[in-house]
């Protein structure tokens, strides 16, 4: 009995330090830290960490820590529901970052939605934010804006016949999608629409097809290995014509997998990869340098597209709560008047209207050139 | 002429990549032949060749064929203790048993080699260079050269051993009538570990010259794995030529169904084969029914 006493009293003890030294402000956090897309929940729970610890050493905000509860949904839907239920019943947080992709964002959207917490998903997928849902932001860019920059590349060039080449898997349909969607308006004319598995090894008999047809430039949208046998396979056929990949392999891999036939690509992008070749009038570049930076000191390894991601996530809650408090209601009122903010994916300006906040000027085209990015003017 | 010149070059591509095929499923043949077992492991050891050699050359730094040697030797040996752990101890081994016990030992190696290197993909430099090599308007590869070079020298091996040397003919024997051989004086279970040491040293040698051109990642087993597996099939699981007609025929049919029909179909292609061979020729394409003769 007396125990219970005991601890009774060193629970309310604790309690009051607790709320003398201002309690934390609860974030949540839904990565898919392992499971199929780990390489996008790793990088992003690392960021995540990183720049909470950052602004707590700082002093925090308005001199309140932030706390990062993190779950791992493993990319399955069931447990990002159960996880995203969790940190709202039971950890109270004010507001959510994440999921890592597009299916766990969706999932999970009903259960923000009907609790009123604000989420900040890191997936790409565009139905996130179209139709607007009113507690739902987004910090990755869309493909749809990939596939501009791309056609806007090529009607500066005056190509108008193109091949498509896309993955038989969500990334790769979702481009083929929009790249079909959006040709007529650039005046592109799709002459080969064809695909490939996500474990094929030999591309050869697509790319003898596309070989033998009009066609003046070739897409092809996946994520590694893929691309790096299709670039392979062109370099074998001596096939002629510039190639374009998608934002799925804006990466040093891309490069090392593809090797000598990497030469002469060009890729939508990011700017985190050529962070250090922007000109300095850049308004992203601060934040991508510090970035950069900070992931190599933190991690030893190079900071990318999906750690901004996260990046972003958290720097406009910061921004949000600075202003508006920490408290749900007032994190989204404040999130939705967000404008100008240079992140690491773009520069968002959110509204009513629109809450993935990004323009096609998100991305830049790089060219791959004796192994290294070279930004496309 | 166009249209000769794609035809001559989806033949090209075709006859390589059922180049590939016909070698994997050789070790496919190999156990079967010796054991009557179907190894579904037997994509595993592609994936070891590929990734040890790999290991060896970037973590260990040693040269492009020590590491080739020591893969190939790893391999090997994970195929003995394979043989060792999961297929020996069974007293009354029934084909079930034996084809869960394959695929079980599959997905503990798949994802042994998961966490002990990661998830991605790696490039291997290629043998002799990548620059293309032209064959009447058509291209191939110097790696394909090797691929093909290594499949012969690889059939030539297997019938000179298996018709030529005592261990050969035992291996046979043992196939035939297990129980026959042991009265004779076989020891029909080092015959059996004999066969996994080979099909595991044939699959790691598929898995490191394939590895140029396909690159290399802890599930590449699965996928070549199960075409290689067609490939047997279709060539009634000999262990000579048979093995790889049918690979050759895979390789084509596929590459002439993604160039000319629609390459959504690629992989169905070479599944419907399978099925079709397994109900219409049980005893592949060129065997005559066997059945008789024992």
């Amino acid at each position: 009995m007396s125990r219970t006493v005991f601890s009774v009293f060193l629970g309310i003890l604790l309690t009051a330090a607790g709320a003398f030294a201002a309690e934390p402000i609860k974030i949540g956090a839904l990565f898919a830290v392992t499971g199929p897309a780990a390489f996008l929940g790793e990088p992003e729970r690392n960021t995540a960490q990183m720049v909470v610890d950052e602004i707590n050493k700082g002093g925090g905000i308005k001199g309140r820590k932030l706390e990062l509860v993190v779950y791992d949904t493993q990319g399955d839907s069931t447990k990002a529901v159960q996880a995203a239920t969790r940190l709202i019943k039971e950890d109270n947080v004010v507001a959510i970052i994440g999921p890592s992709t597009t299916g766990d964002s969706m999932a999970v959207i009903p259960v923000v939605e009907k609790a009123k917490i604000p989420m900040v998903s890191c997936a790409a997928g565009m139905k996130i934010t179209d139709p607007v849902k009113k507690w739902v932001f987004k910090t990755a860019q869309n493909d749809t804006l990939a596939v501009e920059k791309i056609y806007e590349h090529l009607k500066k060039r005056k190509v108008s016949r193109v091949a498509i080449l896309t993955v038989s898997d969500s990334f790769g349909s979702s481009g083929r999608e929009q790249l079909k969607a959006q040709a007529a308006k650039f005046g592109i004319q799709i002459l080969v629409d064809d695909t490939y598995g996500p474990k094929d090894t030999d591309m050869t008999s697509q790319l003898t097809k596309v070989r033998g047809t009009q066609a003046e430039a070739l897409i092809c949208w996946g994520t590694n290995p893929g691309p790096a046998v299709i670039a392979r396979n062109a370099k074998q056929l001596g096939l002629k014509m510039p190639l374009y990949m998608s934002h799925g392999v804006s990466s040093k891999k891309f490069i090392e997998l593809a090797g000598d036939a990497a030469e002469g690509i060009m890729i939508p992008s990011g700017r985190v990869i050529v962070a250090d070749l922007l000109p300095k009038s850049d308004k992203q570049k601060k934040s991508l340098m510090a970035f950069v930076k900070d992931y190599q000191n933190h991690y030893r390894k190079e900071g990318d597209h999906f750690g901004g991601h996260a990046w972003d996530a958290v720097m406009l809650l910061k921004g949000a709560i600075e202003k508006g408090g920490a408290t749900p209601d007032g994190i989204r009122n404040q999130l939705e008047k967000t404008r100008n903010f240079a992140g690491i994916g773009g520069i968002f300006n959110y509204s009513p209207a629109d809450h993935a906040g990004l323009t096609k000027d998100a991305f830049v085209l790089v060219e791959i050139k004796k192994g290294d990015w070279v930004l496309v003017k | 002429m166009e249209f000769a010149q794609q035809l001559l070059q989806y033949l090209v591509s075709g006859f390589s990549t059922g180049a590939i095929y016909a070698l994997i499923g050789l070790g496919f043949a190999i156990i079967y032949n010796a054991t009557g077992i179907i190894n579904f492991a037997q994509g595993e050891f592609v994936m070891l060749g590929g990734m040890l050699t790999l290991f060896f050359l970037n973590v260990a730094r040693f040269g492009m064929i020590p590491s080739i040697i020591l893969a190939i030797l790893v391999a090997t040996l994970c195929g003995v203790v394979f043989n060792r752990l999961a297929i020996k101890p069974l007293k009354k081994p029934s084909p079930l048993n034996l084809v869960i016990i394959t695929i079980g030992g599959s997905i503990l190696m798949r994802g042994l080699a998961m966490l002990i290197w990661d998830k991605d993909t790696h490039a291997v430099p290629a043998f002799s260079g990548s620059e293309p090599l032209d064959l009447a308007g058509a291209t191939i590869l110097p790696q394909h050269l090797w691929i093909f070079g290594i499949t012969i020298l690889a059939i030539a091996g297997n019938k000179f051993f298996f018709y030529y040397t005592i261990s050969g003919r035992a291996m046979r024997a043992c196939s035939y009538n297990s129980r026959a051989a042991s009265l004779v004086g076989i020891a029909v279970e080092r015959m059996v570990l004999f066969s996994f040491l080979l099909s595991s040293a044939l699959g790691a040698v598929a898995g490191i010259i394939v590895a140029p051109l396909t690159m290399t990642s802890y599930d590449v087993g699965v996928m070549l794995g199960l075409k290689g597996f067609c490939a047997a099939i279709i060539g009634g699981m000999s262990s000579g030529i048979g093995t790889v007609l049918g690979g050759i025929i895979l390789g084509i049919l596929e590459a002439l169904g993604a160039g000319l029909i629609s390459s959504g179909y690629k992989d169905a292609i070479a599944f419907i084969i399978l099925l079709l061979i397994l109900f219409v020729r049980p005893q592949g394409l060129f065997r005559k029914a066997e059945t008789e003769r024992v």
